[in-house]
This record gives structure tokens, C-alpha cells and sequence, in this order.
């Protein structure tokens, strides 16, 4: 019985196709809403740097990613994080729903808001220059 | 004197006392949303684990998920709460406080605290990363090693 209970939220729940995009196609469109040119050293420093406008547990990106993006982060909970650079991964920067998923969380979870096209156009820029 | 037995009976009743062997096996999750967003950051707990009114105070605290934001759109979310409650384990605590944390319930502590060691935990970094010790989590198995 739970499992024909449970059947409508199967199918509500089916995950939509992934949409697909490539980095370039990211930093094009973050670069083309905030109206600036994109800048890697302004990415590494904001992903670096440590911020008190968000959550106390995560002051900076690097709390879970680590502080080199083609390296293994590991999140609190002890389970590892894939890197962020897609030159060793290259299933990052592949589906706009996940990288704006992501963004929304994780932009909160450490600034305390979200993050500017800007910002997300530097990040994009830095990590896929490495 | 006769009385204790029967008292402490019924307060292991009441309690709704459970024995470690009974969450050895707990079915893993087979919802495919629940699965993929649950497990982003750690195991994707069964929801036998938690009674209903936990998974529901959880899944309504998302933009301040034990310090992190987890938020998700809502359809996703609903969805994954209908999932977690029909599939919940029974409401096991005594008083009107809702446990969030499988690692606060009676049994769980009883079962980790004085089995693992420190240099285990250090190795595990959390309570929350159940597959550090048990390899099979993922297959709901949380036998003992």
C-alpha cells in the first residue's frame, strides 16, 4: 500500500532533463547580465577570501571546496566534493538548473545573499582558467 | 517491590524502545529526487530513520539546514517531503521536542558512543557520514562492521 501512496510523488518528482551548457555559454550569459567584462583575479580573490554576511559554519567557499579548485573539497558532513574546475571534471559548468542551483545555496549560505551576475562571471571565468 | 519490573516495562513501552539490531537494515531510498538532492551532501538517509513530524519540521527549515542552505524549488521539495513522510519510521520520543538529527535519537547514541573510537570519528569528520564505518549504507545496511 505506502508504495502505491507514494507513486503520484514518483512521478511528479521525475527529474527534468538536464540543460545543457558549456562555460563558455555560462560566462557569456553572466557576462552579458552584468553588463562588465568577467575578471579571473576578482573570481579567485571572492572564492578565497573569508565573509562574515553569511553562515557561521561556511565563511568561505573554501570550507568545503578547499582552496584548490581541481582538488577534492570535502563538505561537513565528511563526504568528499568532486573539484570545481572543469579541466579535471568535466561534468561542472555542464547544466544551468545545477550551477544556478548551487549558486542560489551556496552564494547564501557564505555572503549571506546571493551572488551578482558579476561575481558568478568572475567565478566562472577563474575556475575555467585553471 | 513486584511493581518495578512492570513499571520499567511500561516505560520501555511508552518510550517506544528500540533495540540496535532493529536498525541494522533500514531500506534505502528509492525516490529519485529524494536520492539525487539528498545526497548531494551526505547519505541520503532512509526515512524510516525519522517519524513524519521530523522529516516535516526538515524539510519546512531548509534555508537553514544544519548551517548550511539547502533550499530547493517547491515542487521538488514537496515532493520529497510526501516521500519522506509515507515512508517515515514510527514516532519512538516521549516528549514534544522534534529530533532532527538521527545521530540525537536514544538508539544511536547508544549504539556509536562508546563503540567508535576517536580515531574513527576523526576519520569520519561527522556523525552524518554513516558510509565512512558502514560501507553498505548506501544498500540501507548498517550492520555493525
Amino acid at each position: 500500500m505506502r508504495h502505491l501512496l507514494v507513486l503520484p510523488f514518483l512521478l511528479l518528482a521525475t527529474p527534468v532533463a538536464a540543460q545543457s551548457t558549456t562555460a563558455a555559454e555560462l560566462l557569456a550569459k553572466y557576462t552579458a547580465e552584468a553588463g562588465t567584462e568577467a575578471s579571473a583575479e576578482r573570481g579567485q580573490a571572492l572564492f578565497l577570501a573569508s565573509h562574515s554576511g553569511g553562515k557561521s559554519d561556511t565563511p568561505s567557499c573554501t570550507t568545503c571546496h578547499g582552496t584548490d579548485p581541481r582538488a577534492m573539497g570535502q563538505a561537513r558532513t565528511g563526504k568528499p566534493i568532486a573539484p570545481l574546475a572543469p579541466a579535471v571534471n568535466p561534468e561542472r559548468f555542464t547544466d544551468l538548473k545545477f550551477v544556478e542551483k548551487w549558486f542560489g545555496r551556496n552564494c547564501t549560505s557564505v555572503l549571506g545573499r546571493a551572488c551578482t551576475a558579476a561575481e558568478k562571471a568572475d567565478l566562472v571565468a577563474w575556475l575555467s582558467s585553471l | 517491590m513486584t511493581r518495578t519490573p512492570i513499571v520499567a516495562i511500561a516505560a520501555m513501552l511508552f518510550a517506544g524502545a528500540v533495540t540496535a539490531d532493529e536498525m541494522e537494515y533500514m531500506p534505502p531510498v528509492t525516490h529519485a529526487a529524494t536520492l539525487e538532492e539528498c545526497s548531494a551532501c551526505h547519505l541520503a538517509y532512509p526515512a524510516g530513520f525519522l517519524p513524519p513530524r521530523s522529516w516535516t519540521a526538515i524539510m519546512a527549515t531548509l534555508d537553514d539546514h544544519f548551517g548550511e542552505n539547502a533550499g530547493l524549488d517547491a515542487q521538488t521539495r514537496a515532493a520529497i517531503e510526501a516521500y519522506l513522510v509515507a515512508n517515515a519510521g514510527r514516532d519512538r520520543s516521549t516528549g514534544s521536542a522534534v529530533v532532527l538529527r538521527i545521530s540525537d535519537l536514544p538508539w544511536f547514541r547508544h549504539e556509536h558512543e562508546e563503540e567508535v573510537s576517536r580515531r574513527a570519528f576523526e576519520k569520519a569528520k561527522s556523525w552524518a557520514n554513516c558510509s565512512a564505518c558502514h560501507e553498505a549504507a548506501e544498500q540501507g545496511n548498517f550492520d555493525d562492521d
